[in-house]
């Protein structure tokens, strides 16, 4: 497939080549890329950018690229999140933004689920999560306020071309074990910087027996890796979701976007895993790399599960959580919290009997934002074991500097909300 | 005794994250709100203590976590004139850099101690301690400096956007 004379390319490669307008790129090289969208939430975006665009005098370059998500502070509880949220609503109607979702999810899960991600595309988001569309074939990083006023007003982003570090899984995940263990084991193994900022490619066939959502998961944390992106070959289950989504078959194309054969080793290291010796994975405070596999832990107790987040709230995740919870209780004095990670999953959950199980089995409906997860929606108690669905257990992450929260895939954190301790949910699956 | 050694050192570990340079419960608030807090999940006296011009010296990993910029921001809020770590996150070193930042990426940085006092020169991009140790630093691409030179980006867009308003 590869024109003569070109040298095997990585994915990553070809997607920035495209984006800067190059036939092709080498690794190592600087390049300014057109950006095909931005992606901001209330938070990150406009109380921020509001101000500084007009200090400037600038002008959006192209709003029709752009998408702004209320999630991080919705619904309001308090004056401050009032007064940012307001900030939101007014510069979206005052610029009649043309792609604006409020208070319906969180951003990484609403962007896919209304269309905007597609294969091939060069894309950024005002949140450290934004590699989350990299499942989709989409080179997608986060990048702070001051640079998207840069993207605001020129379109353009600079972009140094990454070494590959492609993570080749074979064999097929054990019931009751997910991407999430998957990527908490990838983290645990090569730490919180280990992906030294360049492009991590998921693939080999446990990768592509994944869902989209599951993919999703290993994307959004390619972020705890420290990779500026988490890249995944799109394929058919690409395809059949986004179709799903409402794209229109003729803007997904597949075809390119995959990394060639032969490319060499020192431009796309391979580690490789096998999915089917994979056990469920725990990350123990305060890091997401502190990850073990959940039959290390012993008997620890937890007063709180938390699922949640666009890490692990997402309609797989709930469903994950519910096949574990179905006909039982959760431990007695234990909190279970659940905050879906957008109106559709909590809907699609609600119409396939997911969401009954899991609030007849105790669980607290929370709304479907970040919330508790980025310590915004403070509702951890302190000094309590908490297990969570999200990304990050950093010291005071979720607003408490006293809990301790281990991170774990929803079938973990279901078990462990029916025993009121750590545990494996291979045990109550059996 | 090396010359123009003026930068105090304040020392911190591995892996700090964004979380400890901006806690997310004050980001709520702007700069001003969330700079008397940086830090102080690590070292409670740091942002009431450090001084204009004084610099961080760190382990590896430095900056890990969020794109909240306010990360750097806090630290720019506090006069801090440059972070040295051995390594650092990628998202966190752009935005630094845009905020006018300046990041020096040096190997042996663990080797500075709290409270010594330090040269930075940026034509050689190294580090001289007032005991006459030298260390080394990555070389930074050209318009990385210079975005740090001008202040940061938002001065870069400015002097831009006024270029292109200027009749030929």
């Amino acid at each position: 497939m590869s024109p003569p004379n070109r040298p095997p390319q990585t994915l990553a490669q070809k997607l920035i080549a495209r984006a800067c307008g190059q036939a092709q790129v080498a690794v190592g090289d600087i390049v300014s890329c057109q950006v095909d969208l931005a992606m901001f939430h209330d938070s990150s975006g406009p109380r921020r950018l509001k101000p500084m665009l007009e200090d400037l005098g600038a002008q959006i370059w192209n709003k029709d690229r752009v998408v702004l998500v209320m999630d991080h502070y919705v619904p309001e509880q308090d004056d401050d999140s009032r007064r940012i949220v307001r900030i939101a609503r007014d510069w979206a109607a005052e610029q009649r933004l043309p792609h604006v979702y409020d208070s319906i999810g969180i951003c990484h899960v609403v962007l896919p689920q209304k269309g905007h991600i597609r294969p091939g595309m060069f894309c950024v988001g005002g949140d450290s999560h934004s590699p989350t569309g990299g499942a989709f074939g989409a080179y997608m990083f986060g990048i702070g306020s001051t640079e998207m006023l840069g993207v605001m007003v020129t379109g353009e982003l600079w972009v140094r071309v990454p070494q590959t570090i492609r993570m080749w899984w074979d064999g097929r995940l054990p019931a009751g074990v997910t991407a999430k263990d998957m990527v908490l084991h990838m983290i645990g193994r090569f730490g919180m910087n280990g992906g030294d900022y360049q492009a991590v490619e998921f693939c080999g066939p446990a990768v592509q027996a994944l869902s989209m959502q599951e993919r999703m998961t290993l994307s959004n944390m390619s972020a705890e890796m420290g990779a500026q992106t988490g890249l995944i070959a799109p394929d058919t289950t690409t395809r059949d979701w986004l179709l799903l989504a409402g794209v229109p078959d003729e803007a997904i194309d597949l075809d390119a976007w995959y990394t060639d054969e032969g490319v060499d080793e020192t431009r796309a290291r391979t580690f490789r895993f096998d999915a089917a010796a994979l056990a469920p994975q725990v990350a123990a405070p305060h890091s997401p790399a502190n990850t073990r596999p959940v039959g290390d832990f012993g008997d620890v107790a937890v007063q709180v599960a938390y699922i949640g987040a666009c890490t692990g709230a997402k309609l797989d995740d709930l469903r994950a959580a519910a096949q574990v919870l179905r006909g039982h209780r959760v431990a007695p004095g234990l909190r279970l919290m659940v905050a879906p990670a957008s109106l559709q999953d909590q809907q699609a959950a609600q119409d396939e009997g997911v969401l009954g199980a899991l609030l007849d089995a105790g669980a607290e409906l929370l709304p479907t934002a970040c919330g508790a997860c980025s310590g915004y929606g403070g509702t951890i108690p302190d000094g309590a074991n908490v297990i969570a669905t999200t990304a990050r257990n950093f010291k005071g992450r979720m607003g408490s500097a006293t809990a301790q929260v281990y991170l774990a895939s929803p079938y973990t954190v279901a078990a462990s909300a029916l025993s009121g301790r750590i545990a494996d949910p291979r045990e109550v699956l059996a | 005794m090396s010359a123009g050694a003026t930068h105090k050192v304040w020392r911190f570990g591995a892996d700090i994250d964004t979380d400890q340079l901006a806690p997310g419960a004050y980001m709520k608030l702007a700069i001003e709100g969330i700079a008397p807090h940086c830090l102080e999940a690590v070292r409670p006296e740091f942002a009431a203590s450090v001084k204009p011009g004084d610099v961080i010296a760190a382990g590896p990993s430095f900056g890990i976590g969020s794109s909240r910029e306010q990360a750097a921001g806090a630290l720019v809020n506090l006069g801090v004139r440059a972070v040295i770590a051995p390594s650092f996150s990628g998202l966190f070193f752009r935005n630094a850099f845009n905020l006018g930042l300046l990041l020096l990426t040096c190997p042996d940085a663990e080797q500075l101690s709290d409270g010594e006092r330090i040269a930075l020169d940026l034509q050689q991009l190294q580090v001289r301690t007032a005991d006459g140790r030298v260390l080394a630093c990555e070389p930074i691409p050209g318009f990385l400096l210079d975005m740090v030179q001008a202040g940061g980006l938002v001065n870069q867009l400015r002097q831009r956007l006024q270029a292109a308003a200027r009749p030929a």
